[in-house]
């Protein structure tokens, strides 16, 4: 059980790991045919993972509504309409949204509720962007005025009126971009690859094994 | 007659160009791609002072030199050169300036591996013309692409520093590491949720589980778990991906196994929401908004969502500990977090949390990679500009060393 549990997971995680560092220096077509049928293999994978998912989805609104939770009728609502969007797609759509040119029932849920939420969603980010930026930009210490100052030429250098009144703005928005920025990203994105090599080495080489549970220390 | 002659030799020297030979190209040769999956031919011939735009060069193309040939490719004489970049030092088919055509496999000449191919070119320009002689190549699969070696040693040299200082760790413990005020706080952040009695909501991030980064939050999941369990606080762990749930239902399990709570683990810590990525956005603010949770971590990869998850977490009052080596987004954690883990910080977390000696190894192994990568920079920066100065590509040498070519 300790193997199955332990050192099975060790020795795929480093052969595995070996096998596809090495199958970066081999332009071979066996080389590129493994790692397409590696892609595969994690499709089906994350395939019979969403059962997982499901059942963890399903036992928790389950127990919302069994113990008649706060907004227990929430979770109802989501078995139906699940249950709706199931019987739908596959009774009276094909699985398609779209047969023959013409929109189906599927497509109509997915047109019609899904994307406009998401995009409700996804506009709230510019309220978000001015709250937040309200609050970093309010100048309560030396960074945060820098922060301020380097802010407000970046938004005045962008747009065309900021240009007309300030025309110096564009070129210093862009110095501010292309080398203060570009240097701290770049030093930025060289600690991140250089950990996730050595995080990569120690899970491939076995030191790292918290993710496997019970610690590193096993 | 005087007259006639020396008019016939002036005629003579003007219209010299026009009535030239063009010349058929130098050195022409034919040779399989190195370095690549097959299926493809190179061509190489020496660049003429007579390459000009109006004169074109056609490539022709047989299976055996007896069938006729069929024209493949045609560009001007004056372009197709190596350039400075193309190929490292060590492994370039071509002298710089040379001319180099790489022909792939079309539907109009279709190349396969292991037959031989006869090539030659055409130089045309108006009504003149002149054939090269016939190469011959046989395309094949490479087995290492030797353009990379530079990559691989440093690899290879990497990972031996890496285990030296894991060995040097062991023998020596003692390791000084720099405080990281994200890590220390994920205590206090705890302690604060178990005197206000609200849970701890910890988010592994949009990637899965092939991700470092997840792989990363996950680990840091464990060592937030035992230290839960410790305090006997609620736990609550929303996914957007099965798999990376199932391994965290495992990890916070044994989390409370060895934090001696076995008792107080609950299956439904973790628990999965949808893939989708605004619909979790807003399950997850929902949980936020609902059940108020006085701490909130957000550790992992993420996109769009990260603002929007942390500006309502920064709304309900909870301490918020970040840690994303997504660079886009950091500039949204630093301002609405309280702590933000940058980059290798994330990285670096586990051994932070769990100081044990093997991990925190890695992490001077890690400085000494990064020591190693600034002094290429600095000198690296230094000989480009001197060349450049001088007009010298003699650098190109040491600088092609650090390039990554593919």
């Amino acid at each position: 059980m300790i193997f199955l549990k332990r050192q099975l997971p060790l020795i795929i995680t480093f052969v595995m790991g070996v096998a596809f560092a090495v199958q970066y220096y081999i332009p071979h077509p066996v080389s590129e045919e493994a790692i397409t049928r590696v892609s595969k293999w994690m499709q089906i994978i994350s395939g019979f993972a969403l059962a997982l998912g499901l059942t963890s989805l399903f036992h928790v609104h389950a127990v919302k509504v069994k113990r008649r939770v706060p907004g227990w009728g929430y979770s109802v609502i989501l078995y139906l309409a699940m249950l709706a969007t199931v019987v739908v797609g596959l009774f009276w759509s094909k699985g398609e949204t779209r047969v023959d040119g013409a929109q189906t029932a599927f497509g109509w849920i997915y047109d019609y509720t899904m994307v406009p939420l998401q995009a409700t969603m996804f506009s709230i980010l510019a309220f978000f962007i001015a709250s937040a930026a309200y609050r970093a930009f309010r100048a309560r210490s030396r960074e945060a005025g820098v922060l301020l100052v380097a802010a407000v030429i970046v938004m005045m250098g962008r747009v065309p009126l900021g240009q007309f009144l300030l025309p110096w703005s564009w070129d210093i928005a862009q110095w501010l971009l292309n080398v203060i920025n570009s240097a701290v990203r770049r030093a930025i994105l060289i600690g991140v690859s250089m950990g996730a090599v050595a995080l990569s080495l120690k899970i491939i080489l076995g030191y790292e094994r918290a993710y496997l549970g019970g610690g590193s220390d096993q | 007659m005087i007259l006639i002659s020396l008019l016939l030799i002036i005629l003579l020297l003007l219209g010299a160009p026009a009535l030239a030979v063009i010349p058929a190209p130098e050195g022409f040769l034919a040779l399989d791609t190195p370095n690549d999956a097959g299926k493809s031919l190179s061509l190489v011939w020496k660049a003429s002072p007579a390459d000009r735009a109006g004169r074109s060069v056609q490539v022709w193309m047989a299976t055996s030199p007896t069938t006729p040939f069929k024209k493949v490719a045609e560009f001007p004489s004056n372009t197709r050169y190596v350039k400075p970049g193309d190929f490292p030092w060590w492994a370039q088919p071509a002298a710089k300036g040379d001319h180099y055509v790489k022909l792939g496999s079309s539907q109009t000449f279709p190349i396969e591996d292991g037959i031989p191919y006869f090539v030659k070119l055409l130089v045309r320009e108006g009504d003149q013309e002149v054939w090269s002689e016939v190469a011959e190549a046989t395309p094949a699969p490479n087995l290492f692409n030797t353009a990379q070696i530079n990559n691989l040693v440093f690899v290879v040299a990497f990972t031996g520093v890496l285990l030296a200082s894991i060995a040097a760790a062991r023998r020596n413990p003692h390791v000084h590491l720099r405080r990281i005020a994200g890590l220390d706080a994920v205590e206090e952040a705890i302690g604060r949720s178990t005197e206000m009695g609200r849970p701890i909501l910890y988010l592994t991030g949009s990637g899965g589980m092939d991700e470092v980064s997840t792989i990363a939050a996950t680990v840091i999941l464990g060592e937030v778990a035992k230290k839960v369990a410790h305090y006997d606080t609620s736990l609550k762990v929303p996914h957007r991906d099965p798999i990376v749930m199932a391994v965290c239902q495992e990890i916070v399990k044994e989390a409370y196994v060895a934090a001696g709570r076995p008792d107080a683990y609950k299956e439904d810590a973790n628990f999965f929401i949808t893939s989708d990525q605004f619909s979790y956005t807003a399950a997850v603010d929902g949980i936020m908004l609902r059940e108020k949770p006085a701490a909130n971590f957000f550790m992992g990869s993420y996109f769009a969502e990260s603002l929007l998850l942390t500006e309502t977490g920064a709304g309900t009052g909870a301490i918020q500990i970040a840690g994303t080596d997504s660079d886009h987004q950091l500039p949204f954690f630093v301002t609405t977090c309280d702590y933000t883990l940058i980059g290798e910080e994330l990285y670096a977390a586990s051994a932070y949390l769990s100081r044990e000696p093997v991990l925190v190894g890695t992490l001077r192994g890690q400085d000494f990679g990064k020591a190693f990568i600034m002094g290429v920079l600095v000198i690296g920066t230094l000989l480009a500009t001197i060349g450049v100065g001088l007009h010298s590509d003699t650098f190109d040498y040491a600088l092609d060393l650090f390039k990554d070519f593919k």
